[in-house]
């Protein structure tokens, strides 16, 4: 959890007290659908509704942090440094699941941006403990 | 924690059914529509796979697109209950959250 | 219950936004409250009032404003996803130099956030996609 902002007790009353945990679920891949960018977009929205926010990459989901994006011949905007930027946001909980990694031949290093390796299993256990599950 | 999942893609051109199977802790529901119906039926591939997972899930099946694909309810596998949208808003809300593998 | 709708589908292309529907139906004879419709993704273009699909189909937007109107639902367009896809209300259509907008009535465009309260304030929150 991050320290919060100090604030005015009147400011505090003003907040809504309901916090709930958030979590974004990518399972495609990026710029064959527009999916992931539109996840992010939404992310970077929520995190200033200051929720307890998760996300998680499994499945194709797992691509959109690859390393080393290079959409100029595509014509589409490389959105892959906005992954990076995410902390900025305190949006600190990024999961990858370790099955969908090694599925695709890929391993954490090829990651754009730091992340906790998950298990299925773990990441069931994740899951089960949301309260919002946004699943693009 | 009990979680509802919704499935809503064909098990023979996606691998959406098996992920949300791989994922879905025991005691969790699961629910078939659009596309994900054909999981639901007898005589497939998948069938088997199905009728194994109705030991750790209940699992239901929406019977408006069932027929609307003109299959009928004696074709869906034993064990997975048949329910319309009615049905399908009271598992929204007797579950505490629901995952939509999209 | 108060329940939240988000639909990341278009209509006629792809069945979410009439599953939604009929869910949304469903869920008011429940007596159940809906919160918010939430159209996201291609989803907003549920939200115009240029469509014309064949007399003898059904009329998506339609359903969705005569539902709006029965039972004062908040139908809400993402405004940044509806930018891109050329979904305009009169203000959104001034303020970018269009010549028309194309928002259907009982809809209105707002911004992510309303689906993030939505997600907050309803009981459950279910999504309807690809």
């Amino acid at each position: 959890m991050s320290t919060p902002m100090p604030s005015e007790p009147w400011e505090e009353q003003e907040k809504d007290p309901a916090v709930k945990k958030f979590m974004y679920v990518n399972r495609r891949a990026p710029y064959g659908t527009i999916y992931a960018l539109e996840s992010l977009e939404v992310v970077l929205i929520a995190a200033a509704f200051e929720q307890d926010v998760s996300l998680v990459f499994l499945d194709d989901g797992v691509y959109q942090l690859k390393k080393g994006q290079d959409t100029k011949s595509i014509g589409m905007k490389n959105f892959s440094p906005t992954y990076r930027a995410l902390e900025g946001y305190d949006v600190e909980k990024l999961y990858v699941e370790k099955e969908s990694l090694w599925t695709r031949g890929l391993t954490e290093d090829d990651l754009v941006v730091p992340v906790q390796v998950v298990s299925r299993e773990e990441l069931r256990e994740l899951m089960d403990q949301q309260e919002v599950i946004l699943s693009f | 924690m009990t979680m509802l999942h919704t499935v809503n893609k064909s098990p023979f051109e996606r691998r959406t059914l098996d992920s949300c199977l791989g994922h879905a802790s025991k005691g969790s529901a699961i629910l078939l529509l659009e596309d994900g119906i054909y999981g639901a039926l007898k005589g497939t591939v998948v069938a088997d796979k199905i009728k194994d997972a109705t030991a750790d899930h209940p699992i239901y099946v929406l019977g408006p697109d069932v027929r609307a694909r003109g299959m009928s309810e004696d074709q869906v596998i034993e064990g997975v209950s048949v329910v319309d949208y009615e049905g399908f808003v009271d598992l929204v809300t007797s579950h505490d959250n629901v995952q939509s593998w999209l | 219950m108060k329940l939240g709708i988000l639909v990341n589908e278009g209509p006629y292309q792809h069945q979410a936004s009439d599953t939604a529907y009929q869910f949304t139906k469903a869920a008011l004879a429940k007596g159940h409250e809906i919160f918010r419709v939430f159209f996201y993704n291609d989803g907003v273009n549920n939200g115009t009032r240029l469509s014309v699909p064949p007399q003898d189909d059904r009329n998506i937007t339609q359903q969705w404003s005569q539902l709006a109107e029965e039972h004062k639902l908040d139908l809400v367009v993402c405004i940044a996803a509806a930018q891109r896809r050329g979904i305009l209300d009169e203000n959104e259509a001034k303020r970018h130099g269009k010549d028309s907008s194309n928002l259907a009535p009982g809809f209105r465009i707002s911004g992510l956030g309303q689906l993030i309260e939505a997600g907050i304030q309803a009981d459950r929150l279910v999504v309807f996609g690809d």
